[in-house]
């Protein structure tokens, strides 16, 4: 493989990790508070479906991205409901958004199937960098919404940690009930992380529909929300950890469109078990290292009941 | 002249499924007073006080707050008013430092963190009431004492003007009880006013300058502390003499049954939690380990059964070395336990009463016809042991977290007595229980004392200890320093056996 095939090889990689960030970037929000939304696979083809639907139907890729936001936060509001306000089980309100998601999006593009499409986010070149040798072809010959996902990872890193916001949400995590006694609204949090986590997951699918593969077809993700959950664990709760992760998993994506067409017969079963196997393995280092303060937040998957005696 | 009272509650009522809680309430506090409510387990202490946390909405009743009605529907709006709670089990993320826990959604904290700010600030308020506190420290690493403190701190951060404390000195060794004891009076002479839930009458006395007693939901005395005493408080209290039965120590103890030689037993947080315990367990005594929560006496009694795995040392039952010997293995030959929590350790909550009482035998050949399990069999023995043993239920079926703590703790010293157990380990076996639970639980032990188990109870409680324990092994630190003849020793010599000092510099007497 010559250089420029390598630079190809890292942009394909950028671009294919970039809808996994998005949602990645979601679920940890969403977890940091304490939600486990086993949703993401389903809020992201209702995102995709929509953001492709919508692009297609105004001629307008931001009014199809904006549908997709709507479309997964709606769906992260119902499971916000069922695990906070009414306390239910998040695992199974989890997965019947997913497969819930999965049906309504089949449903709503059954019309759209196969169109293709026109609109969508240019590569928005940035002067000097662009024009850097390798580097530029890499990293900044992108579509505007690469470089907002990175932006964004940061951005909530920096609100987790260095906000007193993002205190209030980690504790929440944590302890709800500490937080509550200091008299932070853990309901409210929790609404919030979860349904802005499920827009994110929207707007990884609408990137799919829009970008990646701008057309529809049922199940485009393939799996991707899944691969987001385990992103999530990869990453330690960590975003910036979880920018990493995504590219890793992106990398093995890409690598397995280019080892098609170069005729080299790896399995592609095998190149779709790495991020799980990857994750397994994180999974053991951690819990062997025990590191107190790099687990899981402490009360994931807990509902909170300030009466509860 | 007439001062307005800080707090003042009238009529408050609250009701949960099936008891009344709060039974119209009134309830004053004034400023600078250190104010004892005073009861038994169950007596309402802590949902009223709950209720003036914002924690419970009252279903009936008005709060004033410095003359002014008020609604506490939420913590925040409590703490908006002055009213601040510190909670038994302490309301910390262990994950965070002091200073985050300190700063974590108070109002005033700025929006962009700044972790040497946020120090300093732990620092000056910490300071200004002679609290000492490393604010860079992660709250799991500290001891329960200095927990508390941050709790202490964090409300003093936001200004609170009333102070709640929920049974307080439960969790400190008799040094730290001192020592707290001279930081709310300086929060007094400040103008703080505190509350002090408790069912320890000598801290009250110590302490309070006025106490009010619930019974059953219901205020049943009020006075200034000069006006009273232990003996009023306590028939206040519970209505009616408590006869604490004599319990005549035998002098003949049989053999050793258990023997204990240099064991050390790992933590889960991964450091020696038993560094070094030896001890002799004799038929028909009583042995009591003395000691702070924490101090390794949870991981040594689990070490003894099975549950946890020892690094090395070794354990002997009637001169034979049973290490390498699992949990049911144990119990068959009569080592039984009856762990510190009751209801997850001891009792599956959401199991009824018949399906918990064969959880230790259900295997056993009496409760089987051929391959099934017959539910007849197991419930003429479920009823025996409720019988024997003076469980009150409602229905044998029904999910045993429908019990209240004293037939729950009934219900599982029967269980573990019934199998007839030849060493017995208990821990905390009254906590939580009112007078005349723990006299029954108390009962059963002596009981089978006299029958010649050799029994070994994990106790908090020194006049518990006092009473009912033959000899007293005190743990500090993972290792016993001194075991004791309960006859020849005094409060105060295990008070500072528990806090570290070495039994051959003590001075008796």
């Amino acid at each position: 493989m010559d250089i420029n095939a390598w630079t190809a090889l890292l942009a394909a990689t950028i671009v294919a990790g970039t809808p996994i960030l998005f949602a990645a970037a979601g679920e940890l929000l969403a977890e940091r508070s304490g939600i486990l939304n086993l949703g993401v696979e389903g809020m992201m083809l209702v995102g995709a479906a929509l953001g492709f639907i919508v692009t297609v139907n105004t001629g307008n890729h931001w009014v199809g991205l904006l549908a997709a936001l709507a479309g997964g936060g709606s769906m992260a509001a119902i499971h916000a409901l069922v695990t906070v306000s009414l306390r239910g089980n998040q695992v199974v309100s989890g997965l019947a958004l997913t497969i819930f998601g999965s049906g309504l999006s089949g449903f709503l593009g059954k019309n759209y199937q196969g169109i293709p499409m026109n609109y969508g986010f240019k590569s928005l070149d940035l002067p000097v960098l662009s024009d850097l040798p390798y580097l530029g072809a890499v990293f900044f010959r992108h579509d505007i919404l690469v470089y907002f996902s990175v932006i964004l990872a940061l951005f909530m890193w920096y609100l987790l940690y260095k906000t007193k916001w993002g205190l209030a949400i980690r504790s929440v995590g944590e302890n709800p009930q500490a937080a509550d006694a200091v008299g932070i609204d853990v309901s409210r949090i929790r609404y919030l992380c979860t349904i802005a986590g499920g827009m994110l997951a929207g707007l990884g699918g609408a990137y799919i529909s829009l970008v990646y593969a701008p057309t529809w077809q049922e199940n485009m993700t393939a799996g991707r929300g899944w691969i987001a959950v385990a992103l999530v664990i990869f990453a330690l709760w960590n975003p910036t950890r979880a920018v990493l992760g995504a590219y890793l998993f992106g990398g093995v994506e890409a690598l397995t469109f280019r080892l098609q067409t170069m005729g080299i017969n790896l399995s592609s079963f095998f190149l779709a078990m790495f991020p799980y196997l990857v994750t397994i393995l994180v999974l053991v280092v951690v819990t062997i290292r025990r590191r107190q303060d790099a687990g899981a937040p402490q009360a994931l998957s807990v509902a909170y009941d300030r009466e509860e005696r | 002249m007439k001062r307005t009272p800080v707090i003042e509650m009238k009529g408050i009522s609250k009701r949960f499924p099936g008891v009344i809680a709060n039974d119209k309430i009134s309830f004053r506090v004034y400023p600078g007073e250190i104010h004892a409510l005073l009861g038994e387990n169950g007596a309402g202490k802590s949902t009223l006080m709950s209720i003036l946390a914002g924690l419970y909405r009252p279903d009936n009743g008005i709060i004033k707050v410095q003359g002014r009605a008020v609604k506490l529907d939420s913590p925040r709006k409590a703490l908006e008013a002055g009213i601040g709670m510190i909670y038994q089990h302490f309301r910390l993320v262990d994950n965070f430092t002091v200073a985050e826990n300190i700063v974590l959604g108070a109002p005033k904290s700025p929006s962009k963190i700044n972790r040497e700010q946020m120090e300093t600030e732990t620092r000056r308020v910490s300071q200004s009431y002679g609290l000492t506190i490393n604010p860079g420290a992660r709250v799991h690493q500290l001891s329960l004492g200095e927990q508390q403190r941050v709790e202490i701190i964090k409300m003093l951060y936001r200004g609170c003007e009333v102070l709640i404390m929920d049974e307080p000195t439960t969790v400190l060794t008799p040094g730290e009880v001192k020592e707290l004891f001279e930081i709310l009076r300086a929060m007094s002479r400040q103008g703080k006013s505190i509350v002090l839930i408790t069912h320890k009458l000598n801290e009250v006395m110590e302490i309070a300058d006025y106490v009010t007693v619930l019974r059953r939901g219901r205020v049943v005395g009020e006075d200034r502390i000069e006006n009273l005493d232990e003996g009023r408080l306590t028939r206040m209290m519970v209505a009616r003499e408590v006869a604490y039965s004599q319990v005549k120590r035998d002098k003949s103890v049989g053999q050793v049954v258990l023997s204990v030689d240099r064991l050390k037993v790992q933590g889960d947080l991964g450091y020696l939690a038993v560094k070094q315990a030896s001890f002799d367990l004799r038929q028909g005594e009583i042995m009591a380990i003395a000691g702070v929560a924490g101090n390794g006496q949870k991981e040594l009694v689990e070490a003894l059964v099975g549950i946890r795995s020892s690094v090395s040392g070794t354990v002997e039952y009637q001169g034979e070395e049973i290490n390498h010997l699992n949990v049911r293995e144990r119990i068959s030959l009569g080592i039984n336990m009856v762990p510190e929590d009751r209801i997850g350790t001891g009792l599956v909550p959401n199991l009824s009463i018949i399906d918990n009482s064969i959880l230790r035998n259900y295997y056993k050949e009496e409760f089987f016809t051929g391959f099934f399990l017959n539910y007849k069999k197991v419930r003429r023995y479920t009823e025996g042991i409720v019988d024997k043993y003076n469980v009150y239920f409602s229905d044998l079926k029904h999910p045993v977290n429908y019990l209240s703590g004293g037939n729950l703790q009934k219900l599982l010293l029967g269980r573990e007595i019934e199998q007839k157990p030849r060493v017995l380990l208990a821990s905390y076996p009254v906590r939580g229980l009112d007078v005349a639970a723990a006299e029954d639980i108390y009962g059963l032990l002596l009981k089978e004392r006299d029958k010649g188990t050799a029994i070994l109870l994990v106790l908090e409680d020194l006049e518990d200890i006092f009473r009912i324990a033959d000899r007293v092994a005190v743990m500090y630190q993972g290792s016993i320093s001194g075991i004791l003849e309960v006859n020849k020793t005094s409060i105060d010599e295990i008070g500072s056996l528990m806090v570290g000092a070495q039994l051959t510099g003590v001075e008796n007497g």
